[in-house]
């Protein structure tokens, strides 16, 4: 166990540093110019070449890209060009409206997916089972700022129920988790729906029905605990894409996370942003994966023997 | 043929195929289905407060804020999807199935550093690296393509490369392996074939996927550029305005959902056709 988590740290390193050396390569790489967007329009060319050194941008790019590793190893994610604070503060800053927003998603999705997916076993071909199965299909093919919009429409323009956009109550919550979860839950409704079937034909079920078990406590007791597994690995996936994907979502709202922090970053080439963000979301990605592999062991026994 | 006979025997996958061929047929006879040019920005087509017309008799979906018939933007809006749709899957898949099939058949340190590199891409925040890419590169209708094919490639190359490594231990490629065949004859007349089937499902999911992806670059304002029609860029030219003028931001949207549903449906029953092991686990 030990070593195959040492194992599996090492790995985790070594992609953290691919995806750090990628996209520091792209971003040098690609046409646009930071410095020019901080000098602005009028700048004179002796003024963005002033820039230009400043930042170190006239540094060849494995020097830049050395520079930026070792700084990073000390836990260092650089300035950022436009605001000049420290890109670690700015994340850490986003950290706690990202996390919110990341529960509450992660909680409609897993609820709704998993009461539907398991309702849909349990009715295996039956009309319910359609509807369900259905839906989740809208639901993985819906746009997500189109069920944005559709949201504020509704509930915040038309109802008033909750507010437009912004951040601090537990209203203002309510209709981006919705977005998310409703999203997502088709994807845990089709998965949850799979591994019930696939539990719900095995024998120890047909045992514990024999036994005169009520069909409640068979479902809840014996068969989810063993159609859970994917539902976990699922979580830990969707907790690395919300550490930094959730772009679109924060972008409607007016959500103040991590996202939007990558979205404003994105426009004005504040390349330190961008990369951090990126590297924060794709360490979030290996956590989750990590977490998730470390969890299936505690649910299911049977993957600990190997 | 049997693939599309038993297509047919299946409602959902009827549905799909129904919104396929529309979705098409829209594309292709855009210039006479529709009422108005997509770029026809008209007197009429703005109310006497110059805000944009509800759907009704002249402009049956209404029109933007700019006096342009939405129907017509729609039904070219169909071009720019489906262009984007084929030609970014169409690489993504190629791709895929390139360094799927090379990782799986070669083994050694070119298939293992194309799988490493594989796994790199996966923890890579995909949506993410395409709003990168495509917020700093200028763009175009091909750019957006290039760089969701970029992104989408990852999945198919780790099937396909799985699928590879099954094939590979099968007795039929050993025993022509045995005949003295070479690599290339391998790979090309005893591998791909067995990849078509991977390829025909993930080429039609991933179809849902562009749609869907270049939708919400457009959205952002960094896929399709104005006036060029995208189904996403009428949502995001539209999008502060949709309070007074909801039908901007409603049918577009039911366009897209519908148009990622049908290639859903459709590749999720060919898959459940062409992989009978896969069969009714949803």
């Amino acid at each position: 166990m030990a070593r195959l988590l040492a194992r599996r740290l090492v790995q985790s390193c070594l992609i953290l540093f691919g995806v750090a050396a990628i996209t520091f390569v792209l971003l040098y790489a690609l046409p646009a110019d930071p410095a020019r967007m901080l000098a602005g329009r009028s700048a004179t060319a002796q003024t963005v070449e002033n820039i230009r050194r400043e930042l170190g941008l006239d540094q060849p790019l494995l020097t830049q890209f050395l520079a930026y590793l070792g700084n990073l190893v000390q836990g260092d994610l650089g300035r950022s060009y436009a605001q000049k604070t420290e890109v670690a503060t700015l994340i850490a800053a986003r950290l706690p409206a990202t996390l919110t927003l990341m529960a509450a998603g992660i909680f409609v999705e897993v609820l709704l997916g998993l009461t539907f997916g398991i309702v849909a076993a349990l009715n295996r071909g039956g009309a319910l089972d359609r509807f369900v199965m259905a839906s989740a299909f809208v639901g993985v093919s819906a746009p997500q700022f189109v069920v944005a919009l559709l949201l504020l429409y509704v509930f915040a323009a038309t109802l008033s129920w909750f507010p437009m956009s912004g951040y601090g109550t537990a209203a203002h919550v309510v209709l981006p988790a919705m977005t998310l979860g409703i999203l997502g839950a088709g994807w845990y409704a089709r998965m949850a729906r799979s591994a019930m079937i696939d539990v719900l034909n095995q024998d120890f079920i047909r045992t514990a029905r024999a036994k005169g078990l009520s069909g409640r406590r068979v479902v809840l007791r014996h068969a989810l605990p063993n159609a859970i597994l994917p539902v976990v690995a699922m979580i830990g996936i969707d907790i690395g894409q919300f550490m930094g994907g959730v772009v679109v979502v924060e972008a409607v709202y007016g959500w103040p996370g991590i996202g939007q922090l990558a979205w404003q970053a994105i426009q004005q080439v504040d390349i330190p942003i961008i990369m951090g963000v990126t590297l924060t979301s794709a360490f979030a990605i290996i956590l989750g994966n990590l977490v998730a592999d470390l969890i299936a062991p505690m649910i299911d026994p049977r993957i600990r023997s190997h | 043929m049997r693939v599309l006979k038993e297509l047919c025997r299946q409602p959902a996958a009827v549905f799909g195929l129904v919104i396929v061929l529309a979705v098409v047929i829209a594309a292709i006879a855009a210039p006479w289905l529709a009422p108005y040019a997509p770029d026809n920005q008209m007197f009429e087509g703005l109310t006497l407060e110059g805000a944009p017309m509800p759907p009704g008799e002249d402009f049956l979906l209404g029109t933007d804020t700019l006096g342009r018939d939405l129907l017509s933007r729609l039904l070219y809006g169909a071009r720019t999807s489906l262009i984007i749709g084929l030609v970014a899957n169409g690489v993504a898949v190629a791709i895929g199935l390139f360094v799927g099939v090379t990782a799986g058949y070669m083994r050694g340190w070119v298939g293992g550093t194309m799988m490493r590199f594989t796994d790199l891409m996966m923890a890579f925040p995909a949506l993410l690296l395409a709003i990168v890419l495509a917020a700093i590169l200028k763009p175009s209708l091909w750019i957006v393509a290039m760089v969701i094919a970029l992104v989408n490639w990852v999945q198919v190359a780790r099937i396909v490369y799985t699928e590879t490594r099954g094939l590979v231990e099968r007795d039929f490629i050993m025993a022509e392996r045995a005949l003295g065949a070479g690599n290339a004859r391998i790979v090309l007349r005893h591998v791909l074939p067995h990849l078509v089937p991977t390829a025909i499902v993930w080429g039609t999911l991933g179809i849902a996927t562009t749609v869907l992806l270049e939708a919400t670059l457009s959205f952002l304002g960094i896929g399709v550029q104005p006036p060029e029609p995208s189904w996403g860029n009428i949502i995001f030219e539209s999008q502060s305005y949709f309070q007074a003028a909801p039908w901007l931001v409603f049918f577009p949207g039911a366009v897209i959902l519908l148009t990622a549903l049908a290639f859903n449906l459709v590749g999720d029953a060919l898959r459940d056709i062409l992989d009978p092991t896969q069969r009714g686990r949803g």
